[in-house]
């Protein structure tokens, strides 16, 4: 069975993939696992992920080409920028 | 030398030359998850040998590397069932398993001694122990029933009791369900402790007096 380990770095922190384990049950998988990314305390917590149990979505059609979905071309530097010099200015 | 010394001495070789016999699965363990894992103890079980050989180097005024390198092979005080060679890994799991079990034993009275300074070493190994026994525990749940496995373990219950001081023998066979037999001692060594000795001491002895 292939294990999935996602790994927090810090306390607080989003876990990340880390990489995946070959193990023939849970058992063996976490011990592997605790070995395999957290031996040199570079790990806070692990998930353990049996990979079937991911869903994975992968299909995120775009056809009429929206970008106003997106943030690109919008300068949020510039915006901030003059918030600032807004709010500065009401404070004095 | 104090009687202190002198277990701390029994305890450190035991778990240097273990540490290097596991090692030496290093690159060929049966899967890759498993070497990384077994070559991670074998650190840890060296971990354990320097902390409990810096301890006993004050006791005798020397260093943890005179003591772990340059005494004679005959010196050494370690048990003969960590220095056996070349085993398959079934006699592995079961030295794996026999060791940890009789540790666990041995922690648990060095932890309750009165040297505070002992006891609290024993605590920090046994944190990490710990997870050495649920990782031979697995194999064990894995192994158990199987010919090869549980003919290793036989060849090397006797070995296994040589680890431990007589009183605590009967402990041991009840946790590991064989009954006490006559016990493989230590003191004596076998050929392949030289062997390992050369090997492990060779760059250490290309430089005399070089500091590391």
């Amino acid at each position: 069975m292939i294990f999935e380990v996602f790994r927090q770095e810090r306390r607080g922190q989003a876990f990340a993939h880390a990489g995946s384990i070959v193990a023939p049950d849970m058992e063996f998988a976490e011990a592997w696992a605790r070995e395999q990314y957290g031996r040199r305390q570079e790990s806070e917590a692990l998930w353990i992920v049996p990979r079937d149990a991911v869903t994975e979505v992968h299909d995120f059609p775009d056809e009429l080409n929206k970008t106003y979905h997106r943030v690109d071309g919008y300068s949020l530097k510039a915006k901030l920028k003059e918030a600032r010099e807004r709010a500065g200015t009401a404070a004095s | 030398m104090s009687e202190r010394a002198q277990r701390l001495l029994e305890l450190a070789d035991d778990e240097l030359i273990l540490g290097w016999r596991d090692s030496e699965w290093t690159g060929v363990a049966p899967s890759l998850e498993e070497d990384v894992a077994f070559s991670s103890i074998a650190q840890n079980e060296i971990g354990h040998a320097r902390a409990l050989y810096e301890l006993a180097a004050r006791d005798l005024e020397t260093t943890a590397d005179e003591l772990a390198f340059d005494r004679d092979p005959s010196e050494y005080r370690s048990a003969p069932l960590v220095e056996l060679r070349r085993m398959d890994w079934a006699h592995t799991i079961a030295r794996h398993w026999l060791y940890e079990t009789a540790d666990e034993i041995r922690l648990e009275s060095l932890k309750a001694s009165e040297d505070a300074e002992v006891a609290g070493l024993a605590a920090k190994m046994d944190r990490e122990e710990a997870y050495h026994r649920m990782h031979a525990a697995m194999w064990v749940g894995r192994l158990r029933g199987d010919e090869r496995f549980e003919t290793a373990v036989d060849d090397l219950w006797p070995y296994a009791l040589g680890v431990l001081p007589e009183e605590q023998r009967g402990e041991l066979a009840e946790r590991i369900g064989r009954p006490v037999v006559d016990a493989v001692e230590r003191g004596g060594h076998s050929d392949e402790l030289r062997e390992l000795w050369e090997e492990m001491t060779m760059v250490r002895r290309s430089v005399p007096g070089a500091t590391w």
